[in-house]
Order: C-alpha cells, then structure tokens, then sequence
C-alpha cells in the first residue's frame, strides 16, 4: 500500500465532503442526546445522593444497592436489555426511550456517587452551625451543603459529564442514528474508512477543550492536597 | 586544607540576580556559620555546593574535586556531601534504618547486612538506636531531623551541609538536634552551617559569614562579627538579632 | 398467558436458561481473560508513559499530553470501530478481541497516566532534593523514594478508573467477540427469547458488584493523604 492509497482510505477529502450531510445529521442528535442525558442522569444522581443522607435505613439501603448495581451492569448490556430485551413482554421501547432510561439508571447513580462523596465531605460543623441559627433540614442542604459539595466534586462531576457525552456513542448499537452510527453507514457505503477517522475527529474537536479544563482542575485539586 | 573552595559563585533565577560572586573557603574540620537577613541567598549558596541548584558561574571544588566540571560523576561527589533541609525530607514509606541505608545499598553498593550495620552505627551517633524500625511519621520532629543527620552521615561525607536544620522545630526539641551536631563537630566532621541558633554560633564556629543581598558582606570569628562587627547591615542585622 | 406469565416465561426461561447457560459461562471467562489483558498493558504503558515523562523531554512531553488527551477525548467504541470496521482498508485485520483489547488498553494507558502522573508531582520536591543530595540518580529516586509514594497516592483514582473501563469490555460483543454480552445476544437471536440477555446481566453482576464495592473500600481506605 502506498501513502497515497493510505491518504485515499483514511483521509480522503472527496468522501468528507460527500459523507458529510450524514455526519452532521447524527453530529446534531449524538448533541441532542447528550442535552437529553446529561441533565436525567444529572437529576437521578441528585436524587440518590439525598436519599443517601436519609437517617431511615429502609431508604437509605436501597438507594445505596440502586447506586451499586447500576455502577457495576455496563451501560451496553442496560440498554440492549431494554431495546432488545423488554419488547419480548409486548412493551415496545423505542431507541431514544431505551437511551432515556438506559441512561438515567447508569448515569444517574454515577453522579449519585460523586454527589454523595460532596455532601460527605463538607464538614458536619456546617450542617450544625446551619441548624442552630434555625435554618431547616431542607434549607441547610439547600444553601449550606450542596453549594459547598457540588464546588468540592466539580472536577469529578465535570470528567463524569465528559464520559457521559463520550458514552452516547453506545447508542449506535441499538440502531440510533447518532455520529458514530452514521459514520458506520457513510463506511459501508463508500468502503472507506474516511467517515470514521471523520467522526473521531468530531468528538475529539468537540471534546478536547473539555479534557483540557479536566487535566487543569484536577492538577489543582492534587496540587491542594500536598 | 580547603575542603570547600567557592569562588566567584553567580546565580541567576531567571532576572532575578541571586548570588552576586560570592567566595566560601571552608577548611578541614572548621564549622562555618552563614548568618544574614531571609532572601539573602544563604540557602542558595548551600544548594550550589552540592549542585541542586547549578550555578550560572564561578567554581566549586569540593574535597579536590571540580563540582562543575562535566565530566564529574555527580552523583558520586554527592556521597562526600551531606546535607539537611530545614523540612527533613525523610522518607515517609521507610523506616528510619530505611532512609539511612537507601543510599548505602543503592549508591555504595553495600549489601543488606554491611548497610544495615554501618546504618545501625550512624543511627546510634545521633542516640537514635532504639528507633530503627519506626517510620517518620511515628517520630518526634526532632528525632526526624537526627534520623535525617543519620542519613547523611551513614555515608562518610566529607563535609556536611545543614540549611535551617533546627527552624522547623517546637523550642524544646532543637536541643537534641543541636546537641547532635556538636557531637559531629568534635569528631571532627567538616561543617557548614545556615541558622539563626547565635548561641550555637558563638559556642561552636570557628568562623561567621554575614552575607547579604546574595554577597558576603564580612566573616570573621564570632567574637568578631558578633562583637565588633565592621559594616553597618552587620551591625543593623546582629543588633536585630541581639533584641530577641 | 397472563401478564406476569409472560413477563416470567420472556425473562426466567428455566428452558432456555439451561440451554444456554454453558455459553454464558464461556463468556464469563473470555470478558475475565479479556479484562486481565487490559488491565495489566494499559496500566504498564501509562505508568511507562509518566516515568519518560518524567525525564521532562519537551517534545516527547508535548506528544505524551496529546496521546493522552486524544484517549480520553475519543469514546471507546469509536476507536474500536475504527481498528475493527477502519483498519482493514489499509490491508490489516484484526480479530475483535485484539481490537477492543487494544483499544481498551489505549483507554487506560490514557487515564492512568494522568493519575500516575498526577501522582509524581504531588511528591514533594525534598523528597526529590533529599534523595540527590545523597548520591541518588535521578532513575534511582524515581524507584526507590518517589513512584513508592506515588503509586500509594494514586491506588483510589486508579482503581475506580480501572472499574470504569474495565466495564467497557462489554463493547467488544459489538465486533463479534462471544464475551457475555456477546454470548447473550447470540443466545437471544438464536431462541427468540430474552433470558440470555437476564443471565448476562447477572453474570455481570456476579463480576462488577463484588469490584465495585471493593472500589468504594479502597477509597476510604487509602484515602489521599500522605
Ligand atoms: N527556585 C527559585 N526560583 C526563583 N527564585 C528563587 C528560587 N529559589 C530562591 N529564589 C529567590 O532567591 C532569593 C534567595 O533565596 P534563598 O532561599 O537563598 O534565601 P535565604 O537567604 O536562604 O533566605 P531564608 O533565610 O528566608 O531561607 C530569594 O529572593 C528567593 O525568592
Ligand atoms: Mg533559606
């Protein structure tokens, strides 16, 4: 094989430019899809780590297994258990309500445990301090704890994002049509590896600005602990 | 016989002009004392002498041997240089006898038995024996610092650098550090120290290096810088001193 | 049927269960052997990746962070499409299981060396000093005084990192490897019945749960302090 041959399958311009009304149409959903997700993980992760901080064991417990078994079921096997495997009892689930709920279970108790890790780790003198100036339960999480644990997790729930956005490519597997997706289609039909490389380059352009900041923060909270 | 011999050290961080040309002489078995004001570049100094900072000029030749000159082994004419951070800078995943025979067994080749021995021996000169098998973080500052001591002297340097060794430390721990050093000085070990200890200076050097603004200002023997001291920042800094 | 009948006759098929159990074992084993793999290169290519850049090389550095950026930017199943579906274009094919283990393993590399990393400069620099001024080189105070604190510092993030992708082995099933998930799918398609897919699910279970709880021991127990 040649280099020019190697350029012609890989980096081809002439299939870029004609694959490319495909890319961006799945460009546009796997953005869609991460708006979607982000903010349902987001809210299920919020909360599990309330229901975490609960006294009441019968609460307490359950949120705490909820956490550990969505942590430890790859999110590939959620969501082909509920595209593939549910429609068998007659309840039809469509791709994007597969990666709703596959999603909401998996992410959502990810950031459950950072959240949970932030809540713990502002100091109890604070939910002390907060209560004996007569502030409530509720209004003590609400303006005294979770301000100061979402600050303490913000680099781990900024990398969870991240790995969230990268994770919607899994969507491809149950026929959404999302970048990677498309890129496979634009592949099969040119039988050329150019979209591929073009939509790794997509999600890296799109992405590396927010590994950046990562790497900065998470030198910072290091740099911290010394 | 000069075991230091510093001249003309120069030493820039980047505009920053930190050492001016400065000249040290330190004789076999005389322990000089470098006072002066903080930011006055006594730490940098020290820190040239064994090269972990690399001066931007001048010479230093160490017990016969040219630090600066390329195709010295650093590492080995490290050996003949111990020195001792103001922070210990102990390693905290080793025992004492750990820390003291890391360089014994890596640097000089020893085996376990000969390091540990000759480990064991310079652990029991800074009266610290029954401490061996303890890690840093089970130690007293104090006790850190000699262990530190120990490790430097476990490798028969021939002449010891100490920067601050007794800052660190709560008031009644600095006794046994100082108390250890003394010891050294009367077996005769070559030494050069920075603090602010003016009692231990007056007791125990045999020469007093004022420096400041990254030059040696005036030396002499501490009768004479501290008790008739020629320059006006001498006298202003002693002075200051003398009030604590 | 009724409703639960059917619900139990889809899911907790004894028939099915029986009949393609021996596969879902055979997958256990081949996700284990395939997790294995990754675990031990991608962990020796990153913590080889931050011990030469120690040596603080500028060019070799500025490479080594682009490496790393572009494994964390990029999702898994695109790199693994791009070996399996891209690479035959340039005349090489490789089998699924090399490719998600390379890919996987490039993951990893990625992550751990920023946590190895991470890991070095959060060692003081007396300790560096300390162990110099003794006659030390600078390889020996690498191995001896400083990777010994590192590697301490980092074992929370890098297990948790190593859980995390350790999971995504579940993707190689997309590329034809008979791992669980991969086992599962074929048992689903074959017996039009998707019990396979529950006896994945808790095959994983019996995997991940037990290394999940383990990674939340681990985070208490080596907490980063020095
Ligand atoms: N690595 C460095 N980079 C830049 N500037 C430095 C560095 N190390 C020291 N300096 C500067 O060099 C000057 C001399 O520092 P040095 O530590 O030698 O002073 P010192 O006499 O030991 O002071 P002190 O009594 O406070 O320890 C100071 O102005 C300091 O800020
Ligand atoms: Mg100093």
């Amino acid at each position: 094989m040649t280099w020019d041959d190697f350029v012609l399958a890989f980096f081809s311009w002439q299939i870029v430019s004609e694959a490319w009304p495909i890319l961006w149409d799945g460009l546009q959903r796997t953005i869609l899809m991460s708006i979607m997700v982000v903010p349902l993980g987001f809210i299920g992760g919020t909360i599990l780590a309330l229901l975490s901080t609960v006294h009441n064991p019968w609460i307490r417990w359950p949120a705490a297994v909820w956490t550990d078994v969505f942590r430890a079921l790859p999110p590939l096997v959620l969501l082909i258990f509920l595209y593939a495997g549910v429609p068998f009892t007659g309840l039809e689930i469509s791709a994007w309500g597969a990666v709703a709920i596959g999603f909401f279970l998996n992410t959502g108790s990810y950031y459950g445990e950072i959240l949970r890790a932030g809540i713990e780790s502002v100091p109890r003198g604070q939910q002390e301090a907060a209560r004996s100036t007569g502030l409530t339960r509720w209004q003590t999480m609400q303006y005294i704890v979770l301000p100061q644990a979402f600050r303490n997790v913000l680099p781990d729930l900024i990398s969870n994002t991240l790995e969230v956005v990268k994770l919607t490519s899994i969507a491809s597997v149950v026929a959404l049509p999302e970048l990677l997706f498309q890129a496979r289609q634009a592949q099969s039909v040119t039988y050329n590896a150019t979209p591929i490389v073009a939509a790794a380059v997509i999600y890296f352009i799109l992405l590396w600005p927010m590994v950046r900041v990562l790497s900065r923060l998470e030198n910072k909270a290091l740099a911290s602990r010394r | 016989m000069a075991i230091v011999e510093a001249t003309g050290i120069h030493k820039h961080f980047g505009a920053l002009h930190v050492l001016k040309g400065v000249d040290l002489v330190v004789e076999e078995k005389q322990l000089v004392f470098v006072i002066g004001p903080s930011g006055s570049g006594k730490s940098t100094l020290l820190r040239c002498l064994n090269r972990l900072e690399e001066p931007s000029g001048g010479a230093i030749v160490v017990d016969g041997v040219d630090m600066l000159s390329p195709r010295t082994d650093i590492n080995k004419a490290r050996q003949r240089i111990g020195m001792v951070f103001q922070s210990f800078n102990l390693y905290p995943h080793m025992t004492a006898l750990g820390n003291v025979t890391l360089a014994l067994r890596k640097v000089l080749g020893l085996g376990r038995a000969e390091a540990e021995k000759r480990g064991q021996a310079a652990l029991d000169r800074v009266h610290l024996a029954d401490r061996a098998g303890h890690f840093p973080g089970q130690l007293s500052g104090g006790q850190q610092q000699r262990v530190a001591i120990a490790r430097a002297i476990a490798l028969e340097p021939r002449v010891m650098l100490f920067d601050e060794p007794t800052s660190a430390l709560d008031p009644e721990l600095v006794g046994g550090v100082l108390e250890a050093m003394r010891e050294l000085r009367q077996d005769g070990m070559t030494m050069v120290v920075v603090s602010h200890e003016m009692a231990f200076a007056r007791a125990a050097a045999d020469r007093v290096v004022f420096m400041a603004d990254g030059a040696v200002v005036e030396s002499g023997t501490p009768d004479e810088v501290f008790g008739n001291p020629q320059h006006e920042r001498t006298k202003a800094f002693i002075g200051q001193i003398g009030r604590h | 049927m009724t409703n639960w009948e059917r619900f139990v006759d889809s899911f907790f098929n004894a028939r099915v269960a029986v009949e393609y159990f021996p596969k879902i074992v055979e997958g256990f084993w081949l996700t284990i052997v395939l997790a294995a793999c990754i675990i031990v290169t991608g962990l020796a290519a990153g913590l080889l990746l931050a011990v030469v850049r120690a040596f603080a090389i500028r060019p070799l550095n500025l490479l080594i962070i682009f490496v790393v950026d572009l494994f964390r930017a990029l999702p898994p199943l695109v790199i693994i499409a791009l070996l399996y579906f891209g690479l035959p274009a340039a005349g090489l094919s490789m089998d699924g299981f090399v490719c998600a283990w390379i890919a996987l393993a490039a993951v990893l590399m990625a992550f751990s060396e920023e946590i190895f990393w991470a890991g070095i400069t959060a060692v003081p620099k007396g300790q560096w000093e300390a162990a110099r001024s003794t006659g030390l080189g600078f390889l020996q105070t690498l191995g001896y005084v400083v990777l010994p604190q590192a590697l301490r510092m980092t074992i929370p993030p890098l297990t948790n990192r190593t859980i995390a992708i350790t999971k995504g082995t579940a993707l190689a099933s997309v590329v034809a490897v008979p791992d669980i998930l991969g086992a599962a799918n074929a048992g689903v398609s074959f017996s039009f019945n998707p019990t396979p897919l529950t006896m994945g699910a808790a095959a994983y279970l019996v995997l991940f749960l037990p290394v999940v709880i383990f990674g939340r021991w681990v985070e208490t127990r080596f907490a980063w302090k020095r």
